[in-house]
């Protein structure tokens, strides 16, 4: 990896962009094997004290990286633009290599209102924009909605589960949201959606009894979102369930010719998300789903009583890559996700 | 923002799968005969782990490798870990490794061997038992084409063709026969035994993100298919060039050739794909019903005219890379007087209403000068040239080129003016890498297909009529080079572009593009 800088103070929109224009330009004519990536802008606001760590997540997004980020530094009592802007290239490989753009602009708070007119010009225009304000300022994203495509956000973390889902809700309506509690999820949903697809089990969805899920302390809106998705998509309905102290969530789900009992249960795991997840049916059958290493160990017992124990193969990802999996994911579309946003969001208790 | 479809409707029925990337794949117990050889080595065993990495096997998973090599279930997890640690696209992950590893068992036998079959059954009962239900089964045949009958009956002998409560399906290597009547026996052996919906036969090629990319290039872009036709497009070259000789392979490549190697399957396939009718759907039957009205347009040449639309060739000793090489006839396992072909080129017509009159020429070769395999879609050229007096020299037709392989990618060249005063044309091109407009990693085909077949989607396989009609193609031009025993085989120095003799398939003042 190489790279090209250009920096300056006291600078505007304009000066970047003909920057980066003549560095993209500069690194082509050096080597023609070269082409600028052309699949998506990044704009990040975070506050200033913390955008090295945010630079560093965003380092380790490895092939993920978006083809030009614009990172929004915000600074308390500063009034001036503040901007480097970095282009850097993959060594060529059969003769070839794609180069990506980098930007980082320090601003002050007062830039937040009119961010759009200071960030729209550094865009690559005709690709998406995915938006990314990990640090909350709430007005910068309202400044850049309407150019922006998709958003970032994460339900899981310190906001409580309801107020993080509203505030999906309120995204959802200007712009898709990849939602990084949703994607935790994304296995598990995946090997449910697996283990009732044999054509004898299929009809046990009909007939779910229980739903039992562990998840991380600061994955509750994981847990609820898991539990949304299956809501969702089989017409469970209810009240919001109630705190189990500070041990979890409970409740009841009504389907259509009984009721699923639902608990959330905090589980020590380092990695943020879900840590297992129990299926019972009213005939007696469960299944459970557990983390483990390598994969996941699937325990399931059968009405008679008897249990089989197996792995299911599957390396994780890690917490370190769930950012590159919802840069990927800005670029495809799931259509279940507001389903089980409206539906977690019911499950919230008051 | 509007939605975009997703995964197809579930046909299960299944209400949890709208919405997920990885569609389910029922449990499964995976038999691979042929499992030490080369192709499981570099292709099948790593394909498996990245698949296991991805969380993408079914949630029960259970390899049986069938060969002929006497060992036992370590030695051959051994050599499994070799292969995945060699050749995986994925760096392992230790703990999934393990677990993959772990569940292998090895049956040691020969092919006709009834007791192999005997203990294939026996060890997928004992699976079947563990599960407490029956585990879909796939059998992948990578072995010598010869023993594609031999399994196929015997499996069938052992009932081990049908179950009661699983799906049961058949995974064949190419190449699938060595000319048409071959063909059509295996097809009439194999069918014998599985139906055509069991019958999973691999082409690679259709497993390729490319070549998938074709039909969404064609037919999701309004901007194409208004010139895909005879009233635009010139002509068409189809090129699979290799810039490395036969290796090791003397043995198969003497029997073979360049026809019965790339041009009978690959290249066919690429030409069926890109010009056939838009498919209603996305769907096996409907997609290969579409190729197989392609190939069924293509009229074999007569005896007569192989020559006139065909040519051969061997390369002889030459210079690659600054190497020198020796010729194929040098080659270690050649015979000194071989008249197996290393180049093959053809001119073929699709006779229907779209292509009439446009010529489609493939060119494949080993020891050439450049690897690389791509689709040229070349166009007329623009009926009046209003800017010639301006000394406009350069305007060249439009080219559309898809490269398989080694960029994928989209070239279109268009006419430009050259900065200046005055108005001079020159070609550019416009040019979309995937590496430039995509960032997920393309998986290997073998992954795609391996997962496909255990799913029963045959959609990326080629059905028993297209096998056949594809043979149909290249069958009197085999015969003809077989009963020509006399004539000289055109020879090419390694390195080269090819034999000189291929220019003469080109008419109308065309030439091959440069390689």
């Amino acid at each position: 990896m190489s790279e090209d800088i250009w920096s300056e103070r006291d600078t505007n929109p304009d000066a970047i962009e003909a920057a980066l224009r003549v560095l993209l330009h500069q690194r082509h004519a050096a080597n023609e094997a070269l082409a600028p990536a052309r699949v998506l802008n990044l704009v990040v606001v975070v506050d200033r004290e913390w955008k090295g760590e945010i630079a560093n997540r965003l380092e380790r997004v490895g092939r993920y990286q978006a083809s030009r980020t614009v990172l929004c530094a915000v600074e308390a009592d500063r009034r001036t633009l503040d901007a480097i802007a970095t282009v850097s290239n993959s060594e060529p490989v059969n003769g070839f290599g794609v180069m990506h753009e980098q930007v980082e602009i320090d601003m002050g708070p007062e830039h937040l209102s009119v961010l759009r007119t200071i960030v729209d010009p550094v865009l690559v225009s005709e690709i998406p924009t995915l938006l990314w304000s990990p640090h909350g300022h709430d007005e910068a994203v309202e400044a850049l909605l309407p150019i922006t495509d998709v958003m970032l956000v994460d339900s899981d973390g310190l906001l409580e589960p309801a107020e993080a889902f509203g505030r999906a809700r309120e995204l959802l309506e200007h712009a898709y949201v990849v939602d990084l509690a949703w994607l935790r999820t994304t296995p598990w949903r995946e090997r449910l959606a697996a283990s009732f697809d044999l054509p004898a089990r299929l009809p046990a969805l009909e007939r779910i009894a229980g739903l039992a899920i562990r998840h991380q302390a600061i994955s509750t809106a994981s847990g609820l979102l898991l539990v949304g998705w299956l809501s969702s998509r089989l017409h469970w309905e209810g009240e919001p369930l109630q705190r189990l102290n500070r041990a979890g969530l409970r409740g009841a789900r009504r389907r259509s010719s009984g009721e699923v009992a639902i608990g959330l249960h905090r589980t020590n795991q380092e990695a943020p998300g879900l840590g297992g997840v129990t299926v019972t049916c009213v005939n007696g059958f469960a299944l459970s789903l557990d983390r483990a290493s390598g994969g996941l160990c699937a325990q399931e017992r059968s009405p008679d009583g008897h249990t089989l124990t197996w792995k299911i193969l599957g390396a994780s990802r890690g917490e370190g890559g769930i950012l590159g999996e919802g840069v990927r994911q800005a670029l495809l579309r799931d259509p279940t996700y507001g389903p089980a946003l409206d539906a977690a969001r019911g499950l919230c208790p008051a | 923002m509007s939605a975009t479809p997703v995964a197809a409707a579930p046909e299960s029925g299944n209400p949890l799968v709208e919405g997920l990337e990885r569609l389910p794949v029922r449990p499964t117990s995976l038999v691979v005969f042929g499992a030490t050889g080369d192709l499981a080595h570099r292709k099948l065993l790593p394909a498996l782990y990245n698949l296991a990495h991805d969380g993408a096997l079914p949630e029960r998973f259970e390899l049986i490798a069938v060969a002929r090599r006497d060992q036992g279930h370590d030695d051959f997890r051994a050599v499994a870990r070799e292969s995945i640690e060699r050749f995986s696209r994925r760096v392992p992950d230790p703990a999934t490794l393990e677990g993959l590893l772990n569940d292998m068992r090895y049956v040691q036998g020969t092919f006709d061997d009834d007791r192999v079959y005997t203990e294939l059954e026996r060890t997928l009962g004992e699976f079947d038992e563990q599960a407490g239900y029956q585990l879909n089964r796939t059998f992948y045949l990578s072995t010598s084409p010869e023993f594609f009958p031999v399994i196929a009956g015997k499996l069938g002998a052992a009932g081990l063709n049908r179950a009661a409560t699983a799906e049961v399906r058949i995974v064949i290597e190419k190449p699938f026969g060595y000319d048409l009547a071959s063909a059509r026996q295996l097809n009439c052996e194999v069918l014998g035994v599985f139906d055509e919906s069991q019958v999973f036969r691999i082409d690679h090629y259709l497993g390729k993100e490319t070549v998938q990319n074709l039909m969404a290039l064609r037919f999701a872009n309004a901007l194409f298919e208004p010139v895909w036709n005879r009233n635009y497009i010139d002509q068409i070259q189809i090129t699979a060039a290799e810039d490395i000789g036969i290796g090791g392979r003397a043995g198969y490549y003497e029997r073979a050739g360049a026809l019965r190697d790339l041009v009978q399957n690959h290249m066919l396939q690429l030409l069926a794909l890109l010009a056939m009718e838009p498919p209603t759907a996305f769907e096996a039957n409907r997609l290969r019903d579409e190729k197989l009205k392609v190939l069924e347009a293509i009229v074999p040449p007569t005896t007569d005219h192989v020559s006139a639309m065909t040519v051969r060739a061997q390369y002889g000793p030459g210079v690659v890379g600054g190497v020198a090489v020796p010729g194929y006839r040098e080659e270690p396992g050649v015979a000194s007087n071989s008249r197996t072909e290393t180049f093959a080129a053809l001119r073929l017509e699709v006779s229907n209403w779209r292509w009439a009159g446009v010529p489609f020429y493939l060119r494949t070769g080993k020891q050439l000068a450049r690897k690389v395999t791509e689709i040229a879609v070349i166009l007329k050229p623009v009926p009046h040239i209003a800017l010639q007096s301006s000394g406009s020299v350069g305007i060249q037709a439009n080219q559309i080129v898809l490269t398989v392989q080694p960029d994928e990618g989209v070239s279109v060249s268009l006419g430009a003016k050259i900065p200046g005063a005055r108005m001079r044309i020159r070609p550019v091109n416009m040019e979309y890498r995937y590496g430039t407009a995509f960032m997920s990693e393309s998986p290997e085909a073998y992954e795609r297909l391996i997962l496909d077949a255990m799913r029963g989607d045959a959609t990326l396989f080629t059905r028993n009529d297209e096998i056949e009609a594809l043979w149909g193609i290249i069958d009197p031009i085999l015969s003809a080079w077989q009963h020509d025993t006399t004539s000289t085989i055109p020879q090419y120095a390694a390195g080269s572009s090819g034999p000189s003799e291929a220019n003469g398939l080109l008419d109308g003042g065309r030439k091959w593009r440069r390689l």
